[in-house]
């Protein structure tokens, strides 16, 4: 068995096994934990398919930030497994399911959208050839998936986002253009007058 | 299956004799470290344990492995050993793209700078999980405090791989170094390189930044809970992790293994030049944990978001616009 083929069959093990346990763990941290080692092992076949950028992206993206994210909301939140019985869920994970094998399938029997993939014009890196297609054919979906991403993030903040009032900032500008003559007074009070707040 | 074993064997070997300098340089970073900081202070630093103290790793690795490994009661103890580990590991693992020299590299992968930022991006589940597996207060505020910060800074550090991959047209790292032959990016991309060393102190959570292990708030962090053999290995992670940073400066700013301009003649193997600009940069991490004081959380995150976030991101436009505008964009496959 050649190398490449044990890490297929490696990746592919550990990928369909965290992923039941992502489903079946007790407690949610555990199933966030198991869902990051799915997405590891995910990027690890997208590296053996000879797609070494998105395996990259799945790390950076998936594992560095939006796994991070959940990780933080489930480690703050701990709020256990919900409540309710798997039965009484059984038919729409049923349900959901099948549609996902039927799509597969679909997928399987028609080779997908494109055909089966062509092979890269000669001598270029398929993170070169991706950048081409990305920023030259589809420039504007991808405009697109961006502004789309902005507003969801604009959305989000609008609606996390409360106005306090009282709370004292910093403005280090401020801080730093500051200069004695502006900050300290020296008096001379009169015996028995004292400083005050208004009296110059 | 003879040739799978072999090439197992191959790797294995190779990959020790990378592993073995790195983990030689990690004990003798701590010792630089005390030794810069005793130099700073005006000490002598330690001396005792061999000839100018030379010893005195060793002799702390092994008092480490000595003591008893310590887990609490309620913490969890899978995750809680396998944090230290996952940590230790990263901070390992990055090295296998790093071009010590010309054609000196583990793996020269097409996507190198990738790697790298994925890794450094992994980093901070060592971390996470160390403060939930404790199940103790400071170890859990100090993971979030440490998340939320190499979380920030990595999208900083992200523009700044992204100017320079730009400049390079590459995203190997043994290309980016070569397209620094006429020039180190560390004199046209000044700010980007000044950007980056800050936030490779926020991203190891070393001194001014440090706040994971903010001992006057929080105990030690992440760290509170550990003893022994694991607290070792985060010790270990965090000075490889910073020996990585200073690294990947050098490939990315300071011309990785190219000499000095003007100094060709002397013709010193490539891995030392890389080797003293990576240790220059060490002692840049040592100098500042010895001058400035540690920032305060919401000042920390200003920096991140408000101050480098935007001018990364202009300047990534400027230099994208710098090179359409005069016909420079670096072509090639």
């Amino acid at each position: 068995m050649a190398a490449p083929d044990l890490f297929f069959w490696l990746c592919s093990a550990v990928l369909m096994l965290s992923s039941v346990f992502v489903v079946s763990a007790r407690s949610l941290v555990h199933a966030v934990f198991f869902l990051i080692l799915a997405f590891l092992n995910a990027a690890g076949l997208f590296i053996l398919l000879g797609a070494e950028f998105l395996g990259m992206m799945m790390l950076i993206v998936y594992v560095g930030a939006v796994a991070v994210l959940f990780l933080f909301v489930v480690m703050t939140l701990d709020t256990g497994r919900p409540g309710g019985s798997l039965r009484a869920r059984l038919p729409a994970a049923l349900a959901a399911g099948a549609i996902l094998l039927l799509e597969l399938a679909f997928v399987a029997v028609a080779g997908g959208p494109g055909g089966s993939p062509e092979p890269l014009p000669g001598g270029v890196s398929n993170t070169r050839a991706l950048g081409r297609l990305i920023y030259t054919d589809y420039a504007a979906l991808f405009e697109l998936a961006g502004a789309i991403l902005l507003v969801a993030m604009i959305g989000a903040i609008v609606l996390a986002h409360r106005y306090r009032p009282g709370v004292r900032r910093q403005n280090p500008v401020r801080q730093f253009v500051r200069r004695q003559g502006e900050s300290v007074r020296l008096e001379d009070p009169a015996v028995g007058a004292g400083v005050s707040e208004q009296g110059r | 299956m003879l040739d799978a074993v072999l090439t197992v064997l191959q790797v294995t070997a190779l990959i020790l004799l990378l592993v073995v300098p790195l983990l030689a340089c990690v004990a003798y970073l701590t010792l630089a470290e005390r030794k810069v900081l005793a130099a700073a202070h005006r000490r002598r630093g330690p001396n005792v344990v061999g000839p100018f103290g030379l010893l005195q790793p060793l002799a702390d690795g092994l008092k480490m492995l000595a003591k008893e490994t310590v887990i609490p009661t309620r913490a969890n103890r899978v995750v809680f050993v396998l944090a230290p580990v996952v940590m230790f590991t990263l901070s390992l693992a990055a090295w296998a793209v790093i071009p010590v020299s010309e054609r000196v590299v583990l793996a020269d992968i097409n996507v190198g700078v990738l790697y790298l930022f994925a890794i450094s991006s992994m980093a901070v589940y060592g971390i996470i999980m160390a403060g939930w597996a404790s199940n103790s207060k400071y170890p859990f505020l100090g993971a979030l405090r440490s998340a939320a910060q190499m979380v920030s800074y990595e999208v900083s550090i992200g523009f700044v791989i992204v100017t320079v991959v730009l400049c390079a047209g590459s995203l190997n790292l043994t290309e980016i170094v070569r397209a620094q032959e006429k020039i180190w990016y560390v004199v046209p991309l000044l700010p980007m390189a000044v950007v980056f060393f800050i936030s490779s102190l926020a991203e190891t959570n070393r001194a001014p930044f440090d706040l994971p292990e903010d001992e006057a708030a929080l105990v030690a962090g992440y760290a509170t809970e550990y003893s022994s053999m694991l607290f070792l290995m985060f010790f270990m992670g965090e000075y490889a992790s910073m020996i990585l940073m200073s690294a990947m400066g050098t490939i990315l700013f300071l011309g990785g293994w190219l000499p000095l301009p003007g100094t060709a003649a002397l013709a010193l193997p490539g891995f030392v030049w890389f080797a003293l600009k990576t240790a220059f940069l060490l002692f840049l991490f040592l100098w500042v944990r010895a001058t400035l004081p540690r920032y305060r959380y919401d000042q920390l995150m200003r920096i991140g978001w408000k101050v480098f976030l935007p001018l990364s991101l202009a300047w990534v436009v400027l230099t994208a616009g710098a090179l359409v505008a005069f016909d420079a964009l670096p072509g090639g496959k």
